[in-house]
């Protein structure tokens, strides 16, 4: 099991080019689809725990994964995996720093991977929200957030203290006026 | 021994306090790298970064990986990248023990709920600010239209969608 995981995180750390987001669609895969170790709805909560933690979300949402997975010993597993690819790359190219950025061949095909890195993020968001429970007021929430990431360049971590606070306050008063229906 | 200290504190730095990953790490490794420690220039910096985006991982990580290696060899290296995970596996496990305590708490479900579809609207941006450089002409459209048709209705494997589109890339480019 541990190996397995190994493996699988190791692809996953090997695979996912452009960091951050770019990472999500291939965990997704990995350990949703493929291996299920984690439910799909279970995986949005991780990444949004992942995205609300400092460091990088790959790294976040690999370590809480392996957590899930099997505990103490999975977390370092999981981070291990994800971390030794890049780490094994960078080296040899810090070592023999050869001329790896003015390589045609490297270009083309970076030409090529990163549309595809931006299709990989799509089908991600289209397979979460297939099986989401979203109702219209948070495709409006959601979409508003695209906007106001994209236009005006807010750090993400305001949006989210946002999204909390209002989920808070709207549940709470929700659950006062109607104490034995306080689901959506 | 000193400079290894200094790195493993800078890197732990970095990776205790740069929230949003990415590209929001950037401007807190370039003051520690570049204008604290002067362990490298400007035009190194952006190197490294052209490096980290074309090799997989974090870019934080690559850049821990590459200058921790610069500044002192395997050691440094191996130092610097153990120092900037090593927050995001304290917090992490924190939060985990912290929901497993709390899991029944209505809190802990509001909290979510409302992250959830914020969560979702971030990524929408991920996939808009990365189209903003990777979308060069309309081969890059098409291509990334064929990855999406073949990972979200044929079940590629992602991993396998990569591949194709670098191998495409040799041949359209």
């Amino acid at each position: 099991m541990l190996w397995n995981m190994f493996v699988t995180f190791f692809k996953i750390g090997a695979f996912t080019f452009g960091g951050g987001f770019a990472m999500i669609p291939i965990i997704q895969q990995e350990v949703v689809t493929n291996n299920n170790w984690i439910k799909d709805e279970d995986f949005i909560d991780i990444i949004s725990i992942a995205q609300s933690s400092p460091g990088p979300i790959a790294i976040n949402s690999s370590i809480y994964v392996g957590y899930k997975i099997k505990g103490f010993p999975g977390a370092v597993i999981a981070t291990l995996g994800t971390v030794l690819p890049s780490f094994i790359i960078i080296l040899l190219i810090a070592i023999f720093f050869f001329e790896f950025n003015d390589n045609v061949i490297v270009q083309k095909i970076f030409l090529g991977v990163r549309p595809a890195v931006v299709a990989l993020i799509l089908s991600a968001i289209y397979s979460l929200l297939r099986k989401s429970y979203f109702n219209r007021a948070h495709y409006l929430i959601a979409l508003a957030t695209t906007l106001v990431i994209v236009i005006f360049d807010i750090n993400p971590i305001y949006m989210i203290i946002l999204g909390i606070i209002i989920s808070v306050i709207y549940n709470k008063y929700k659950r006062s006026r109607s104490f034995d229906d306080f689901d959506e | 021994m000193i400079v290894l200290v200094q790195l493993f504190i800078s890197f732990f730095k970095i990776g205790a306090f740069s929230f949003g990953g990415g590209y929001a790490m950037l401007p807190l490794l370039e003051k520690e790298l570049v204008q604290k420690h002067q362990w490298i220039t400007t035009a190194d910096f952006i190197d490294i970064l052209a490096i980290s985006e074309m090799t997989p991982g974090s870019i934080a990580i690559n850049s821990a990986t590459f200058l921790g290696y610069n500044v002192a060899g395997i050691l440094g290296g191996a130092i610097a990248t153990i120092a900037v995970v090593l927050p995001s596996f304290i917090v992490i496990t924190l939060i985990f023990r912290f929901i497993n305590k709390f899991k029944n708490s209505p809190y802990v479900d509001w909290i979510f709920r409302g992250i959830r579809p914020i969560i979702m609207g971030l990524i929408g941006a991920a996939a808009i600010t990365v189209g903003k450089t990777s979308f060069i002409d309309f081969k890059a459209v098409l291509l990334a239209l064929l990855v999406f048709y073949l990972v979200s209705f044929k079940k590629l494997n992602a991993i396998l969608g990569i591949v194709l589109a670098g191998a495409l890339g040799i041949i359209l480019y």
